[in-house]
C-alpha cells in the first residue's frame, strides 16, 4: 500500500515535469500555470484550515498582499523585467506572512463560526484599502516592469516556478501532518479547550499555522502579479478566490493531504475551461459553476478522497467476505 | 444630525435583513450567505410586480413575502437540511454561496446587468426633517421594518411556536429531547428568515439602485452586523444595524465617503478584539 | 505531609449564582483527597478555578508554594496539575494513540513542536504503556470517537497520566461506569498512589470515596463544610444536614453515606 502511494506521487511528478514540453499550445500552458498556483493555494489553505478546523474565508488577504508586494518591490528596486523578478516571489511571501501576524492576532481571538465571518470582514478591509490608498495605485492598480519573453515561451518559466511552489507546499503540508505541531492543530480542531488544558499553546499554534499558509499563498499571489504584468484590486482581492480555494479543499477532502491537490487540479482546470468556453455569456458560467458545486457538495459531502477511500474499503471487505464465504463453502 | 436620522431609518432596514440571517444561524448554525442575493431577488420580485402588473410596492409585499417564504423553504429542504457533521457551518457557507451564484446568474440572464431602482410617488417625493430632505420611502420603510420586527418579536415571545424556536435557539439537542420537532422548526425558521428579506429587498430596491451583483456587497454588511451584534442574538442585530449605519454616515460626513465603508469593518474588528463574543453574544457555555 | 495544592477562600459567581463562596481546600502530597457534596455545591467549579479554566472573583490557588491564581490552563498543566472532566472530553476524530500523544510533553514549547515529529520512540512506548495500564492498548489505532462511554473515561485518565503530572484532579471518575470497572478504576488509583501520585477526587459514589480516600472535604453551597477522615465525615451530623437540605441526593446515597 505504502509502496503504491509513493509510486503515485512519482508518476504525478514526472507528468508535471514533462507537461509543458508536450503541451505547446500557449493557452493551455496558461491554464496549467493557474492550475498549479491554485492547487498550491488550496494545499496550504488546507494545511491550516483543514487541520485546525478554522475555516479561513479571507485567504485572498495573503494572495493580494503577495501580489502587491511583488509589484511594489519591483518598482522600488527599479528592477527591469526578467527572470530576476522571481527572486521577489519568496520575499513577497514573507511580506504576506508578516501582514498575517496582526491580522491573525485579531481574527484568531474568536472561535470557529465567528472566525469564518470575521475573516470575510477583514478581507473587505483589505480590498477597500487596496482600492483607496495612494501607494496601491487605487482602482488603476499597479504595473510590473515589462517582461520581454516570446509569447510561445512566456509561460514556461512561470510553470516551473509555480510547480516548485506547489511541491514546496505539498512537502510543507505533509511535514506539518507528521509533526507534533500538526498533531496540536488536529487537537485544536477536535477540542480546543481540552488541548489548552493539556499544555498546547493554542494561540501560538493557531497563529503559526495561519501565517505559514499565508507564506505560500502570498508567493502564489506574487507569481500571479508577475505573470499578469498589471494587477487590479478587485482581481487580487477577489471574494471568488476565497470561496474557490475553500471549495477545492472540500471537494477533494477537507483536512486530507491529497484532497486539495485533486480538488485544485480538477476544479481549476474545469473553471478555466468553462471561462474560455462560455466567456460570452458570463452569467451562464456562474450558473453552471454554482450548480456543479452544489452537486458535488451534496453527493460527496466529505470530499472525493474520503468517498473513494470508503468505496475502496467497502469493496475490499466485500471481496474478503466473499473469499471467506468461498473457503467456508469449500470446507463444508 | 442627518447621519443620526439616516442611521436609525436605514439601519433598521439593515437590521431587518440581518435578523433573518441571525435567526437562521441561531437556530440551525447555518450561515446563509445567499441572504444578500435573496434581498435582491425580493427587490426584483417587487420590480416585476410594479412595472409589469402595476401593483403598488407595499401591496406587492403581500405576494412577495409568501413567495420568498416558499423560496426559503425549498432551499432549506433541498440543500441545507442535508448538511451534517462537524464541518456543517463551514459547508453551509459554501452551499449557500453556490446557491447565490446560481440565483445571481439567473437574475442576470432574466433582467440583464443594468441597474434598476423601484419607483413610486413616495420614492420620488421628499419631506423636510431638521432641515434635511428625506424621501418618504425612508420613513415608510422604517415603519415597515419596525412593524415586521415587532411582529417577529411577538411571534417569538408570545406564541407556542415562538417558544419552540427559542428553545431551539438555546439548545437544539435539549429542544429535541422535550419533543420539539427541530427539523420542522428549522425549515420554518429558514423560510421566515428569507421571507423577511423580501420586505427588506423592496425597501432596499426603492432606496438604492441595484443589479444582481449588489448581493455581494450586501451580504458582507449583513454578516458584519450579525457578528457585531453577537451571532444568534436578535436584539444585537437591531442595535448593531443602527450603530453601523450611523457610524458609516458620520465618518462619511466628517472624513470622506471612502473611509465610511471601511469604518463599517473597522468597527467590527475593534469591537471583536475587545469583546470576542460580539456586543450581545454569549461566550460558549460552561466547561464541564 | 506537606501541602501540594491548595485553594484558599475562593469565590466565584455566575450571574446571580454564587457557585463558590469562600471555599478552601488542601491537598497533601501523596494523598488521595476526596471532594464530595450535593449536586450544584460547586465541586466542578472549584476544579475549574484550580486548573485555570475559570478565573476566581476572590481568593487564591497555590501549587507547590507557588501562586497560580488565574494562570492559563496550559500553564497549570505545564507545572504539573492534570485533570479529567465530568463530561469526558477526548479528541474524537483522532486515534486513541494520537489522543495519548497530545499530552506526552507537558513542558515543551510550541516552537519545538514545529521541528520534531509527532512522537519519539520513548513517548510512543510511554503512551502504549499507559494504554495498557487502562486496558485500551488493543484499540490504539481506532478513532477515539468510536469508544464507549466507559472507555472514554479510561482514555481520558490514561492521557492525563502519560504526562506524569504531580497531582491529578478526577471529576467523577466512576460516574456512569459499571461496577466492575469502578473497582478497576479504584484499584488503579490506589496503585498509582502507592507509587507516590497525589489525587483529588470528586465522586458521588460514597463507597468509592470511603474506600480510597485518606481525607475528605464536604462542600455545601460553595463553601467547604467539613474536612476530615472518611470516618469522621461519615458521622458528622452537619454533613447529613447538608445533603438533606440540598434535597437532590438520592436516598441510597444518603444511606451509603450514613452506613459507609
Ligand atoms: N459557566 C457557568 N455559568 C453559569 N453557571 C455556572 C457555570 N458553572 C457553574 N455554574 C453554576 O454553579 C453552581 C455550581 O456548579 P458545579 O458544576 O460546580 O456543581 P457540582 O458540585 O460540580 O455539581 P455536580 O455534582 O452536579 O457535578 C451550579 O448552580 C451551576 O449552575
Ligand atoms: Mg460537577
Amino acid at each position: 500500500m505504502k509502496k503504491w502511494s509513493n509510486l503515485w506521487w512519482l508518476a504525478g511528478l514526472v507528468v508535471a515535469l514533462v507537461l509543458p514540453l508536450v503541451m505547446t499550445n500557449p493557452a493551455y500552458r496558461g491554464i496549467a500555470v493557474y492550475t498549479l498556483l491554485f492547487t498550491a493555494c488550496a494545499t496550504s489553505w488546507n494545511m491550516f484550515s483543514g487541520y485546525s478546523g478554522y475555516v479561513n474565508l479571507g485567504a485572498a488577504v495573503f494572495y493580494g498582499t503577495g501580489a502587491y508586494s511583488e509589484d511594489l518591490l519591483a518598482n522600488h528596486l527599479n528592477m527591469s523585467g526578467g527572470a530576476a523578478l522571481f527572486w521577489l516571489v519568496p520575499l513577497s511571501g514573507v511580506v504576506a506572512m508578516l501582514i498575517g501576524i496582526p491580522v491573525g492576532l485579531v481574527a484568531l481571538r474568536v472561535r470557529r463560526h465567528t472566525y469564518v465571518v470575521i475573516t470575510i470582514a477583514i478581507f473587505f478591509v483589505f480590498q477597500l484599502a487596496a482600492t483607496n490608498f495612494g501607494f496601491t495605485g487605487g482602482t488603476a492598480g499597479l504595473t510590473i516592469p515589462f517582461i520581454p519573453w516570446m509569447a510561445s515561451y512566456f509561460d514556461v518559466p512561470f510553470y516551473y516556478v509555480a510547480l516548485a511552489v506547489l511541491i514546496f507546499a505539498i512537502l510543507l503540508s505533509a511535514g506539518v501532518r507528521r509533526s507534533r505541531f500538526g498533531l496540536q492543530l488536529l487537537a485544536i480542531r477536535d477540542d480546543e479547550d481540552r488541548a489548552l488544558g493539556l499544555g498546547v499553546q493554542v494561540a501560538a499554534v493557531k497563529l503559526t499555522g495561519y501565517v505559514m499558509s499565508g507564506f505560500v499563498i502570498g508567493m502564489c499571489g506574487a507569481i500571479y502579479a508577475m505573470k499578469q504584468g498589471q494587477i487590479y484590486p478587485q482581481f487580487v482581492f477577489d471574494p471568488l478566490f476565497d470561496i474557490t480555494v475553500a471549495l477545492m479543499c472540500f471537494f477533494g477532502g477537507f483536512g486530507t493531504l491529497v484532497g486539495p491537490i485533486i480538488g485544485g487540479v480538477v476544479l481549476e482546470s474545469a473553471q478555466q475551461y468553462l471561462t474560455v468556453t462560455y466567456s460570452s455569456g458570463g452569467s451562464l458560467y456562474l450558473i453552471i459553476f454554482g450548480a456543479l458545486f452544489l452537486l458535488v457538495i451534496l453527493f460527496m459531502p466529505r470530499g472525493i478522497v474520503v468517498y473513494v477511500k470508503d468505496w475502496w474499503g467497502r469493496r475490499q471487505s466485500r471481496i474478503e467476505s466473499s473469499q471467506t464465504a468461498a473457503t467456508a463453502g469449500v470446507a463444508s | 444630525m442627518h447621519a443620526l436620522i439616516d442611521g436609525v431609518l436605514t439601519g433598521s432596514v439593515y437590521a431587518l435583513m440581518a435578523t433573518g440571517l441571525t435567526l437562521i444561524f441561531g437556530v440551525m448554525e447555518i450561515i446563509n450567505v445567499a441572504q444578500g442575493i435573496l434581498v435582491i431577488l425580493g427587490a426584483y420580485f417587487s420590480y416585476t410586480l410594479s412595472t409589469h402588473f402595476g401593483i403598488d410596492l407595499f401591496l406587492g409585499l403581500l405576494i412577495t413575502i409568501p413567495a420568498m417564504f416558499v423560496v426559503g423553504v425549498v432551499i432549506e429542504r433541498v440543500f441545507v437540511a442535508r448538511l451534517k457533521g462537524p464541518e456543517k457551518t463551514a459547508m453551509s457557507i459554501l452551499v449557500t454561496y453556490a446557491i447565490a451564484l446560481v440565483i445571481e446568474g439567473s437574475l442576470n440572464q432574466i433582467y440583464s446587468v443594468n441597474y434598476q431602482q423601484l419607483s413610486a410617488w413616495y420614492v420620488n417625493k421628499s419631506f423636510e426633517l431638521f432641515g434635511v430632505y428625506f424621501p418618504y420611502i425612508y420613513v415608510y420603510g422604517f415603519l415597515l421594518a419596525v412593524g415586521l420586527l415587532s411582529a417577529l418579536y411577538v411571534m417569538l415571545y408570545r406564541t407556542r411556536f415562538g417558544a419552540s424556536i427559542r428553545a431551539s435557539l438555546a439548545d437544539q439537542a435539549a429542544a429535541a429531547l422535550v419533543g420539539i420537532d427541530v427539523k420542522r422548526v428549522s425549515t420554518i425558521c429558514f423560510g421566515l428568515g428569507v421571507a423577511i428579506t423580501g420586505a427588506g429587498g423592496m425597501i432596499y430596491g426603492a432606496t438604492n439602485t441595484f443589479n444582481a451583483s449588489s448581493g455581494a456587497d450586501l451580504i458582507s454588511r449583513l454578516l458584519t452586523i450579525i457578528v457585531l451584534g453577537g451571532m444568534g442574538s436578535l436584539g444585537g442585530a437591531l442595535v448593531a444595524g443602527i450603530l453601523m449605519v450611523t457610524v458609516e454616515d458620520i465618518v462619511g460626513v466628517v472624513w470622506s465617503p471612502i473611509w465610511s465603508t471601511m469604518s463599517f469593518f473597522i468597527v467590527l474588528v475593534v469591537v471583536l478584539s475587545l469583546r470576542p463574543q460580539g456586543l450581545f453574544g454569549k461566550l460558549s457555555s460552561r466547561v464541564a | 505531609m506537606t501541602t501540594l495544592l491548595s485553594a484558599s477562600n475562593v469565590s466565584r459567581a455566575f450571574g446571580g449564582v454564587q457557585a463558590l463562596n469562600g471555599c478552601s481546600l488542601e491537598v497533601r502530597r501523596g494523598s488521595i483527597t476526596g471532594l464530595i457534596g450535593p449536586n450544584g455545591s460547586g465541586k466542578t467549579t472549584l476544579f475549574n478555578v484550580m486548573t485555570g479554566y475559570v478565573k476566581p472573583d476572590a481568593g487564591s490557588v497555590t501549587f507547590e508554594g507557588q501562586n497560580i491564581t488565574g494562570a492559563r490552563p496550559n500553564k497549570v498543566f505545564e507545572l504539573g496539575v492534570g485533570r479529567t472532566f465530568q463530561l469526558t472530553r477526548i479528541f474524537a476524530r483522532m486515534t486513541v494513540l494520537e489522543n495519548m500523544l497530545v499530552a506526552t510533553q507537558r513542558e515543551e514549547s510550541w516552537l519545538r513542536g514545529l521541528t520534531r515529529s509527532k512522537s519519539s520512540p520513548r513517548e510512543l512506548e510511554a503512551a502504549m504503556e499507559w494504554l495498557n495500564f487502562v486496558g485500551l492498548a488493543h484499540l490504539a489505532k481506532l478513532e477515539a470517537g468510536s469508544l464507549s462511554y466507559g472507555q472514554r473515561k479510561l482514555l481520558e485518565l490514561a492521557y492525563v497520566l502519560v504526562a506524569n503530572p504531580d497531582v491529578i484532579l478526577l471529576d467523577e471518575p466512576a460516574g456512569g461506569v459499571n461496577l466492575t470497572l469502578i473497582n478497576v478504576i479504584a484499584e488503579k488509583i490506589q496503585a498509582l498512589n502507592e507509587q507516590g501520585k497525589t489525587f483529588l477526587v470528586v465522586e458521588h459514589n460514597m463507597e468509592f470515596v470511603m474506600k480510597i480516600c485518606h481525607q475528605v472535604t464536604v462542600m455545601h453551597q460553595g463553601t467547604d463544610l467539613v474536612t476530615g477522615t472518611p470516618g469522621e465525615v461519615r458521622t458528622n451530623p452537619a454533613v447529613l444536614d447538608a445533603y438533606l437540605g440540598g434535597g437532590d441526593e438520592t436516598d441510597e446515597e444518603l444511606e451509603e453515606l450514613a452506613n459507609g
